[in-house]
Formats: structure tokens, sequence, C-alpha cells
């Protein structure tokens, strides 16, 4: 390996890497401003500079290749000095309003001012202003900060893929805009406010709320969909300020989507804090000892072994095993998480989970979507197929209505009987998946969420086959599941072969002949009407649209509330950490189904939360690795059968509103209203 | 007082319509063809001063978008663009755009007092267009001819070796659309050095 002196220390890297990449490996610690890792080099801040030995003048050393025997100084006087001097020039035009900016505390100039500045001004003239720019109703500014470092820029060009934001002018007249002011139309555009090394890009939702250092961090998992990010979450008391990505390059990157970032503010709106019982069409405020022995006397009442649990978007693996114990306990077996009707193959797990893993989209050089909107499915996810859609020259075909996806893909079909044409070699594709080395499968529940869904899975793994998409230590066929609660209720059973292929009429039928007690682990798309004559038990923690026709609602607590395990799309284990106590006297689900099962012959047997993991890891050990890649499996469903025609239809019809939470939110209307011009 | 080729702002609420003329089409694609293909993005600035010449020397939102649709960029790189370079002006200018040169060799040599002049002879300030629109005058730094100094640039021709008087006559000259001759108005060849008689 080549070797480079960094402050007389003799250091070995790798080729291709920059000075600056290589001052890392040393340990030193190099100042920037528009440098970052995960964007292309710019070399206009110029606070990176250093000494090199023979060059007359010091270099910016994000933008130098490191070379063999470079000599490279970077506590010299004339590095300090020329440290001094950019830094001095930065601030000319910064405002000195850091009492008053959002971040304060958090802010790289501030920081980099203290360590590497001046102590004192030497200008006298008139700063310049700048006038604010409207961005949309999640990103605020004030530009007269920015210090045109260009990653907003950047950003949203390369990894968003969105042309939306530029730098208008130069020298003085230089500042960042979007077209004539129109709102930032992309998923990601949070990203860009923890991107900006100043305060000139600022969260709106967060603008004054608080300081850095009185929140309370917790670090844990997004719940918005399936990849389950890293984020951090910071509150105050019980509310959720904001939330911010954490590095994690197998999944997320640095980034995480608006949703998962601004929906917060839904966490406080709308909230159940206390049980209800209807009575007389109204609600009224009952304890919690009433409302389960009401519960308790109508499972009695009525079919109990026919009760029924139905999971939704955001149920947690502890609710799914207490919930299906529970009913077990009572002798029924009617529990199902499919509320989208999206199937699977029985004890076939690579039928459900996304495969490949996600850090492997990056290799891909060709990409099969079928019946999924990976850019709302999986926004981040979507970002990584532009990635390698940039430095793969990676090819993308799509089944299903066109849409922008922020990368040029070959539309093939709205058609799902189109992958007869693939299987049979009668279309172009097919030619791009026999050369590609690493092609990938990607599966909607969009395409699998007929009677027909399993036979399209049968054809995928006949393709996969066919163009080795899988080989014995590679399975490129991956199914984008779009809730995080999912493949871990799957996992674990939670579904009952009477309702499959037919979600909504055999729950229909299921009801209308037993009208049992109906447990709903906050599921809220489902249609009411198929909910008569039944008792319903809403388990839940927003007042939705469900909650409204129940018969008693018991409160739980939201996802930031309660610490839960859940399994995320690739098949990984993840457990989320508390940031605040339950609002109101809501309790959590397993407890709630500990407490009913006290009432019937057969307890449960857990009486703490580690009893019930302990329990739940005896049952299903891979529950237990947390954080690490299943094994490759190898799909064998069987055999392929013709696939009838049907047009494709995407299930996310706004990306802004797809759960309880980021239905309450203020912010996720704005934006709907603004972004997608759609009227909550 | 802003010069119209360093301003940021598009004017939007124009209801002028920008649509290629059949000649500027033919044009465009001679242009484009000098790049490789999937590269028309490079003919940008070809395209926008073919723009700007056939929009009586300014452009506005329409053709911004349309220059951004012929070469399929966003709006906002072409804009990038436009605002980088002084050449191109975002806003309205007269037919004839005066740029008086005022860089320090310019300056010693007198460019101070044809500024006076051209106020005085069009009737207008620096970096507003005259009512009549015959006349945008502009101060603008160096345009590299100093060793003629002082000179002013009118549309796409200098006009070097000025004086307060001969100054005057050009711009009357203008003013009443007599021809005026570019270049050197004392008669030099190029910069031959000067003979004092």
């Amino acid at each position: 390996m080549p070797k480079i002196t960094i402050d007389n220390r003799e250091i070995e890297f790798e080729n291709g890497m920059t000075v600056m990449q290589a001052c890392e490996l040393a340990n030193v610690e190099i100042p920037r401003f528009c440098y970052h890792d995960k964007l292309s080099i710019a070399g206009n801040c110029r606070m990176c500079l250093v000494e090199m030995e023979k060059s007359p003048k010091p270099i910016a050393s994000c933008a130098m290749p490191a070379g063999e025997g470079m000599v490279i100084k970077t506590n010299t006087d004339l590095v300090k000095s020329a440290r001094r001097g950019v830094m001095e020039f930065l601030l000319i035009n910064h405002p000195l309003d850091c009492p008053i900016c959002d971040q304060g505390g958090e802010c790289d100039l501030q920081d980099q001012a203290l360590h590497y500045g001046f102590d004192k001004s030497r200008y006298e003239e008139n700063k310049r202003a700048v006038n604010n720019k409207h961005m949309g109703p999640l990103v605020g500014t004030i530009m007269t900060r920015c210090i045109h470092c260009t990653r907003c820029v950047r950003f949203s060009t390369e990894v968003a893929g969105v042309d939306d934001l530029g730098m208008l002018g130069r020298g003085e007249n230089a500042e960042i805009t979007t077209y004539l002011e129109k709102t930032i139309k992309s998923e990601l555009s949070g990203n860009v406010i923890d991107l900006c090394p100043v305060g000139a890009l600022t969260s709106k939702p967060y603008e004054f709320k608080a300081r850095p250092w009185e929140l309370k961090k917790t670090e844990t998992i997004d719940v918005f969909d399936a990849m389950g990010s890293s984020i951090r979450i910071d509150s105050l008391g019980k509310t959720v300020l904001r939330v911010l990505p954490r590095l994690n390059e197998e999944i997320n990157e640095e980034w995480i989507n608006d949703k998962s970032r601004f929906a917060i503010d839904g966490l406080t709106k709308q909230r159940l804090d206390k049980p209800f019982m209807r009575k007389n069409s109204k609600f009224q405020i009952v304890d919690w000892n009433t409302a389960l022995s009401i519960i308790v006397t109508e499972i009695n009442n009525r079919n109990k072994n026919k009760t029924l649990a139905l999971s939704g978007k955001l149920t947690d693996i502890e609710t799914l095993y207490s919930a299906k114990s529970f009913l077990n306990s009572i002798g029924s077996s009617s529990y199902d998480c499919r509320y989208d009707n999206a199937q699977f193959i029985e004890n076939q797990r690579d039928s459900y989970i996304f495969n490949s893993s996600i850090q492997k989209i990056d290799d891909a050089d060709a990409i099969l979507i079928i019946g999924s909107n990976p850019r709302w499915e999986a926004t981040v996810l979507n970002a990584r197929i532009r990635k390698a859609y940039i430095h793969n020259n990676c090819k993308i075909g799509l089944i299903g209505k066109a849409i922008d996806l922020t990368y040029t893909y070959k539309h093939l079909s709205n058609n799902i009987d189109y992958l007869n044409d693939i299987l049979n070699d009668q279309s172009d594709f097919c030619t791009v998946l026999k050369k590609a080395k690493k092609p990938l499968i990607i599966i909607g529940t969009s395409a699998i969420n007929f009677s027909d869904g399993k036979d399209i899975l049968k054809v995928c793994a006949e393709i996969a086959k066919k163009y080795q998409i899988t080989n014995h230590n590679f399975n490129g066929l991956n199914i984008l599941q779009q809730d995080i609660s999912r493949v871990g209720a799957l996992d674990i059973g939670f579904y009952n072969n009477f309702f499959d292929l037919d979600y909504k009429n055999s729950l229909k039928q299921h009801i209308q002949n037993y009208k049992p007690v109906v447990f709903l682990l906050g599921l809220d798309e489902i249609d009411l009407s198929i909910l008569q004559d039944s008792f319903v038990v809403y388990l839940g923690h927003h007042g939705d649209a469900t909650a409204n026709i129940a018969d008693i609602i018991l409160p739980i607590p939201a996802f930031p509330e309660k610490t839960s395990t859940f399994v995320n799309m690739e098949g990984r284990v993840m457990q989320t950490t508390k940031s605040y106590n339950p609002i109101g006297e809501s309790k959590e689900e397993w407890k709630i189904f500990r407490a009913l099962s006290d009432q019937f012959e057969n307890k449960l047997n857990f009486n703490n939360l580690n009893e019930l993991r302990q329990e739940i890891i005896t049952k299903f050990i891979f529950l237990k690795e947390i954080n690490s890649l299943p094994s490759v499996l190898l799909s064998k469903f069987g055999l392929p059968v013709k696939i009838k025609n049907r047009e494709l239809e995407y299930n996310i019809k706004n990306f802004y509103m797809t759960d309880s939470i980021s239905r309450s939110s203020v912010t996720m209307a704005k934006c709907s209203k603004e972004i997608l011009d759609k009227v909550a | 007082m802003k010069h119209p080729g360093l301003i940021n702002t598009v004017i939007k609420d124009n209801n002028d319509f920008f649509q290629w003329s059949e000649k500027n089409f033919a044009k465009i694609q001679i242009i484009i063809e000098k790049y490789p293909p999937g590269r028309q993005q490079s003919a940008v600035i070809p395209l926008l001063d073919l723009a700007q010449r056939q929009n009586k020397g300014w452009l506005n939102k329409s053709a911004i978008e349309k220059i951004a649709e012929t070469l399929s960029m966003s709006f906002i790189r072409v804009l990038e663009v436009v605002t980088f370079y002084s050449m191109f002006n975002l806003n309205p200018v007269g037919k004839n755009y005066v740029q008086i040169c005022r860089t320090t060799p310019c300056w010693l040599r007198g460019s101070d007092k044809l500024s006076e002049v051209a106020k005085e002879v069009t009737g207008c300030k620096i970096g507003v267009t005259s009512n009549d629109n015959q006349f945008t005058v502009v101060e603008v730094e160096c345009l590299g001819a100093c060793c003629n100094a002082p000179m002013v640039q009118i549309n796409d021709d200098y006009y070097e070796d000025l004086t307060e008087n001969n100054f005057r006559d050009l711009l009357n000259n203008l003013k009443t659309n007599k021809s005026i001759k570019p270049g050197s108005q004392i008669g030099r060849q190029t910069s031959d050095p000067k003979r004092n008689n």
C-alpha cells in the first residue's frame, strides 16, 4: 500500500483516497464545512487547507488526491494562519446572531471558530443581508447565515435526485434558493437541515423550540417504514421535539425520510389517554378494571373460541406474541396481520423478507421493480437504488404505473401478466437481466395483495432462478414490505390460513358467522362496515376512524413511550428504546393481555417484559440475535403458473399520511397540501 | 441601480411567451451537435446567448424555461448559469446597451466623465433604461481594452479612445439613428502608438 507522511508520521493509505481521508486515518482532525463523505467534493470552503511539502501554498486537503511519498503538515504556523484567514473571511458576512440561532450549540461554524478562528473582528464595513427563501413547509431559511458550502445543493441533486436547489449569482451576490422559491418536492428534504453546517437551513416545525443541550437524546429505531432506520429521538418532558438520523451504513446511511422526521407532532394530537366505553353511542371514561371486566364478559358471552385479533402497521412483537398466546389460551386461533391482503408462502421466510439486504442494492447492476413505488414505500432505500443507478450504471425496469422515481427506468408494463413475458424470454428487459452480474428483483406488496399473490411469488422465484438472480450464496429476490410490524408478525405466526387469499371477505364471513369480540391492535386500515355485530376492542394510541366505532377503547403507548421489538424488512431483529413515560393511563398491550388472561382458565406465564421476551426467544430462536442479518435463504416456492392480466395499483396514496400518527400530524397535513396538492 | 446582468431575480409576472424563431431553431441543432450525445447541456451558454439576442437583449422566465426544456435540464441549473455570467440580462435593456468600463486604467483616463456625458445625453441614471427605450447605461469592470482607454461597449462593439466630446457625438449619433464606427474614435489602427503632435 502507498505511504504518506502526516505530521512526521508515516501512514499507509488506500489508492484513491484524498489527503483529508488519509489524515483521518492518522487521527488528525481537519476542519471542514463543504466536504461531506456521502456527497461529491466541492472544495469551496477552503477550511481544510494543509501544508504540503514542495507546494508553494497550502492545499485543500479534501480535493487533493493522496499520493505516494507526500509529506503533509497540519500543525504548522502556515496552516494555522491559513485556517484563521479562511475563518475570518467566512465570518465577514456571517451574522453574530448565535443567541437566537437554532443551530446554536451544535453549529460547525461556532465550534470551528472557537478552535481555529480569531478572537476579534477587524471588519468594519457593513455586512451583507440576504432575503429569506421559501422552500416549503419543512425547511426554514435564514439565508444571511449561509456560507455557501453547497452541501444542500449537492445533496438534493445527487442523493435526493430532485434538481430543486441551486446557487444563484456569484461572489457577494451568491445565494442558495429553489427555482422561483418553489417548494422542494422531495421526501428526503429534511436531510438538508442536518447537512447545513450553519443555521441557514433550519427545521420549520422545530424553530425556536429548544436548545440541543436541554433535550433528552434516545437512540432508537424508526417505525414509519419497514426499513427500521437508525434514529435519535430528542425529547423534552413528554414531547418529542425532533428526530435525527444516526449513521448506519447497512440501512439508512445518514438519511431519514421526511415522514419519520416530521410526523412526530402527531404524537401529541388526538391521543387516547384513558380507557373509554361506548354507551348509547357516546364514549364514556371508564377505569381499567371495569373496561377489562366488560371485555371478559363479552368474550364469555360470545363465541369465545372465535375471538379475533387483527394487527396494524406499528404493532410490535411483544404485542403480537401476547395477543396470540392469549387467544390460544382461550381456544381461538383467529388472528391475522395481513390487513392489506399481501400474500406469502407458508414456512418460507424468504417469501416475505428483503433477502439480498438493503446494503447489497449498492452493488446491483440491474433491478426489476414489480408493483412497488420505492420512493414512497421506503424512501431511503430508493436513494440507494438511485446510488446504484449513478455509480453502477444500474438498469432499472418497472412493472406498475409510471411514476417519478428520481432516476431513469424502463417502464415495462402497467399489468402484472408481463411477468409471463419475462419468464418466457419475450421481453427486452430479459437481455438486461441476462447480462447483469448482480441483478435484483424487488416486489412491492401492491403486486401480491390479490388472490394471485402466491402465484406471482412463484413466477418471480422462477424468474430469479432462470436469470441467476438467486444462486447458492445469494438471494436477489426481494419483497419490499411497507410496515415495520409485518415481517415480525409473520415470523411468529400471527396469521391464520382461513384469512388467506381473500382477507376482507373471509374476515366478513368470520365476523358474520360468529359475531366475536374483535381486538384491533392499532389497526386503522380496515373496512369499518364489516365490523358490525361484533364487539370491537380498540387498542391504540390515536383516536383515528376505527376508534370511533369501537365499543371499548384501551389506550396504549406510542412508539417512543415503550421499548419494543420489531423485525425489519430484511429480517433483522431490532429493539426500540423508551424516550419518556407513556401519556395518561395508557398501558403496554402485553400487560393488557396478561391481565385478561387472569380471568380465564389458562393464564399466561410471563409477569414482566423480561419474562415475556425470554419466552419469545425460547420459542423463536432467530429473534435472539439483535441487529444481525439472517443467513441466505433460497427461494423454492413451487412450480410457476401462468399469471392472469391485472392492472397494478400502488397502495400508498399519500406518502405523508400512512398511519395514525402521521394522519394526526399538522406538519404532515401541510406537506400533503403543499407538496402533493392533496387536502387532508 | 443594478447591472441587469448581476441580479438574481427572474421577472415572473411577464406575459411574454418565448418560442424559438425558425432561424434560431435550425441553429440550435447545429450547436447541440458540436457536443457528444447525452452532453447537450454543454450548449447552455450558446443557447442562452441566442435566446437573448432573439428576445431584445434580455432573458425572461419563459425563455429560461424554454432553454431548460430544449436541453432537458432543470430550470434551476439554467438559472444558475444565467445569474453567474453578467453577460445574461434578467431585466429588459434599451436598444443600445452601453457598458462603460470603470476599472483603473479607464478610470485614470477619464471614465468618470464618460458616465456624466452618458447620463446627460440619454437622460437616465446608471443602471436604468431611458424612457424612450433607446439606451441602458451601466458601469462595468474591465472589458480588456485598457490600451485604448477609456472605452465603452455598446451592444456587441467596442468604442475606444474616447473623450467627452467624441463620446457625446457618438451617443447623439446613436440617438438620431446615424451610423457610427466601432473601434478607436481617434483613427488609431488597433493600439498603435499615438503621436503627440
